[in-house]
């Protein structure tokens, strides 16, 4: 278990110039509360342009919660409320003026249960399209699904039955159908809430490959509970903890270095 | 991570002997066994009821499919028929159709003379819906007028019951011996060569004998009353009664004793008819070897009957027990017998509205209305529920007021019927003066009275859509609504489906709030729009299951069948729309 991280360190090392990059995302001081609840203490992190960021940390650390915040999927939550500034390419996401059904086709999301709607295959990559009004012709439309579901690595499994439902797909299929849903409205970041928990090795590796080659096109923010994962297709790397960020950084150095005790205990087995 | 195999050390392990396993695995399913068996014992008691109480709703309402009608031959003149000599459909409206059937029924008894018979004739055989029924075929084409017809006239219910075995039980025995018939004045003297009327006179006597009995009994209870009594006035207006009673036994005795001696019979008996040489005769007197009657179908001849070819007819309800008389029974007897009466199935039941004349009576009027009502009320109930419903389960804040109204809503669901009609005879009738017995009104009632159900239902259904399709609309950049109305409605829509039908038919079965509102009145007219008096199945049912005929009777669990078979198609659908729309994610 202790010795794990290192094996996979080599390909994320060689992606090591993303830190470079222009910064996508700017958060400071993001506290979030549940009701009475001090869910999210000061969380301040910039977020590279076309790179994966892995978030890690125990169950119950705020990652996810932090993570719903840069969509404001929170919002729904009648009871959270989120304080600070998270800004986009220099946008406060949370100005008054944005509307967050806008910001949403921005910053698609792709959840830890494969959770196609119960339609048929065209119909799940084309809903995004169709009620951002991005086509104005069937073809186009097609052109769209078609494209997205080559994209998301599933066209080829998939073409000879578009019509055929999206929940009769495997787990890792209608993964990477969820993945195609998110694309199909061409965002500028995709947020990946644990894609790879409810799914077995060989789609989980689809999925990882998959999030690799995305990374040219999109900026991707990926929770997992799976230190390898982390290990293997991020960039860089944040460590929650009881709500607080502990460290963040390259994941190489979170894995080989860490700075903060927590942090290697975490990353050692010693907890969590 | 290894200590899970090492056993704790406050655990006690469970010691059991191999017997003592045995004897608890034995128990184990020796008590499963007996919730099996009380399991399948309640449900077969319930499937007992159920088959007990359709079988006897379907047994009953079975006379009310079937009509009986008269085949007959009418000529409908011109001065019968029209009421100023024109083939005009005004003056055809007006005509005298009566007459053209009274004319016929002439023809099928030409030796129906006197006038209290012929009025019999004209009165007890046919429905007035027959006079309707020709009026009808005669306004459609009056070209028919002056030559005869053929129509089938549908018979009264009276003589309907009779001839569907309803009014009186029937024994029938073939006569045993050679029959000789004797006119004599206005009787017939019958002779039989075998002891044929013997055997109904010993029937007689034993009668007498059981009578003498109770009549003995009777005194000596009053003797014994008597014996207790003090009062003096009292004991003597006693003894009279005693000896009243004592009086009739002695007679009855005596005329049972002598087994010989002619009996006279009356209306309170069993009626005797005897059939032969294609007339009917009544008997009025009956010896041990002749028996005297009245002729109430004219015999063709007077010759012998040889055995076999007469019979005597036993109607066990005495004539004065029942609504038609022997005379119109041996009519309708010896209609049956030249063929002319047939049953046909009653398309009239589902084809018209109500009338005070049983054989007439359809259930259509209240068909009619119930849809109606139901119309308006899903019109109301769907649009209103389910928004509500959306709303309050998809958009509304949660706060004290939500709170509250939640609170009411399921308090509303548990409110009785009788309370929706009271609050609807005061509001729509009384304070919007909308028109009484109307399907609007009942429909808006039964709306007031569905929608919490409806309400109730949507929000479970729309709460049982799993947060991941909302999540996954919203995620992808749906707005709210989007999300509700493009994925978690459709989801809903079974569930919400399901409890709208189930909902409407709870509505369709209820009776008490039409009451209030005025839907209980007799109407004749199937009603053409929301607005004109109608009235609705279970209230018709109420209605009819108040009056005395029993052909009403049969026609109440009729309409109960029709009632259940909506009831039925209405749940089949709610099963059909789940399985047919349920998804699964």
């Amino acid at each position: 278990m202790t010795t794990m991280p290192n094996i996979e360190l080599a390909r994320a090392a060689t992606a090591g110039a993303a830190e470079k990059a222009a910064t996508k995302i700017v958060a400071r001081d993001v506290n979030v509360y549940y009701g009475d609840k001090h869910a999210l203490h000061d969380v301040s992190i910039d977020i590279p342009e076309k790179a994966v960021t892995a978030f890690i940390g125990p169950s119950g650390c705020g990652k996810s919660t932090f993570l719903r915040c840069i969509n404001r999927m929170n919002d729904t939550i009648p009871i959270c409320r989120v304080s600070g500034r998270i800004e986009i390419d220099g946008r406060d996401i949370y100005d008054r003026s944005l509307d967050p059904v806008q910001l949403r086709a921005r910053v698609g999301m792709v959840f830890q249960k494969p959770n196609p709607f119960p339609k048929s295959i065209y119909e799940n990559v084309a809903y995004g399209p169709r009620i951002h009004g991005l086509t104005s012709s069937k073809a186009e439309l097609d052109e769209i699904v078609i494209m997205s579901l080559k994209r998301a690595g599933l066209y080829e499994e998939v073409k000879d039955r578009l019509g055929a439902p999206g929940t009769g797909l495997s787990g890792g299929q209608q993964q990477r159908l969820c993945i195609a849903r998110a694309i199909a409205v061409n965002p500028e970041v995709i947020l990946m809430d644990e894609p790879c928990s409810a799914l077995d090795p060989i789609a989980t590796a689809k999925i990882e490959g998959l999030i690799d080659e995305l990374r040219e096109n999109y900026t991707i923010v990926i929770v997992t509970h799976s230190m390898q994962q982390a290990a293997r297709v991020s960039q860089r790397t944040a460590f929650f903890h009881l709500g607080r960020l502990v460290e963040e950084g390259p994941t190489e150095q979170i894995f080989t270095a860490p700075q903060d005790k927590r942090t290697q205990d975490y990353i050692t087995g010693r907890f969590g | 991570m290894t200590d899970i195999a090492a056993p704790s050390p406050g655990a006690r392990r469970l010691g059991l002997s191999p017997d003592e396993a045995a004897a608890r695995l034995r128990r184990r399913h020796a008590a499963e066994a007996r919730f099996r068996a009380y399991g399948i014992g309640a449900i077969a008691l319930a499937g007992i009821f159920l088959v007990v109480l359709i079988g006897d709703v379907i047994i009953k309402a079975l006379p009310a499919f079937t009509e009986y009608r008269l085949t007959m031959s009418v000529t409908p003149t011109l001065e019968q028929v029209s009421s100023d000599g024109t083939t005009d459909p005004q003056a055809l409206r007006g005509g005298d159709y009566d007459a053209a059937l009274r004319a016929g029924l002439q023809q099928l008894f030409p030796q129906v003379t006197t006038r209290a018979l012929r009025r019999k004739l004209n009165n007890e055989l046919l429905s007035s819906g027959a006079a309707m029924a020709l009026r009808d075929a005669v306004l459609a084409d009056p070209a028919i007028i002056g030559h005869p017809v053929t129509i089938e006239a549908l018979l009264d219910d009276a003589a309907d019951l009779y001839l569907k075995g309803l009014m009186t039980g029937r024994r029938q025995t073939a006569g045993q011996g050679q029959a000789q018939v004797t006119v004599d004045g206005g009787t017939v003297l019958l002779r039989s060569t075998a002891p044929d009327f013997a055997r109904i006179l010993a029937g007689i006597k034993e009668d007498l004998r059981g009578q003498a009995a109770a009549n003995r009994r009777e005194a000596a209870r009053l003797a014994a009353a008597a014996a207790a009594t003090s009062g003096e006035g009292q004991r003597e207006a006693l003894s009279r009664r005693i000896a009243d009673f004592e009086a009739k036994a002695s007679a009855a005795e005596a005329r049972a004793a002598n087994a010989e001696a002619p009996e006279t019979l009356t209306a309170s008996r069993p009626s005797q008819l005897v059939f032969i040489n294609g007339g009917i005769v009544k008997l009025t007197e009956i010896g041990a070897a002749e028996a005297r009657g009245t002729v109430l179908v004219p015999l063709a001849n007077t010759d012998a009957a040889p055995a076999g070819r007469w019979e005597i007819v036993t109607l066990t309800q005495p004539e004065a027990d029942r609504r038609l008389d022997d005379q119109v029974i041996a009519w309708l007897e010896n209609l049956k017998q030249r063929g002319l009466v047939s049953s046909h199935f009653a398309t009239r039941f589902f084809t018209s509205g109500d009338s005070r004349e049983p054989e007439q009576a359809g259930i259509l009027g209240a068909l009619v209305g119930s849809a109606l009502t139901m119309l308006v009320t899903l019109v109301l109930c769907l649009p209103i529920g389910v928004g509500a419903a959306v709303y309050l389960e998809e958009f509304a804040p949660k706060n004290r007021l939500t709170d509250l109204i939640e609170v009411n809503i399921n308090n509303l669901a548990a409110v009785p019927s009788i309370v929706f009609g009271l609050l609807g005879l005061a509001m729509f009738l009384n304070f919007f003066g909308l028109p009484r017995s109307a399907p609007l009104v009942g429909g808006l009632v039964l709306a007031l009275l569905v929608l919490p159900t409806i309400i109730i239902a949507s929000r479970a259904a729309l709460k049982s859509v799993p947060p991941s399709i909302r999540e996954a609309a919203l995620g992808i950049g749906a707005s709210h609504q989007q999300a509700v109305f493009h994925h978690v409605l459709p989801l809903a829509m079974p569930g919400i489906m399901t409890g709208t039908i189930i909902g409407m038919a709870h509505a369709l079965g209820e009776t008490a709030p039409l009451l209030l509102i005025g839907m209980v009145a007799f109407i004749v007219d199937v009603p053409g729009s929301i607005t004109d008096a109608a009235t609705a199945l279970p209230v018709q049912i109420y209605l009819w299951s108040d009056l005395p005929e029993p052909l009403f009777q049969a026609k109440t669990a009729a309409a109960i069948l029709v009632l259940l078979g909506f009831l039925f198609i209405m749940n089949g659908l709610a099963i059909l729309l789940r399985r047919r729309f349920e998804r699964r994610w």
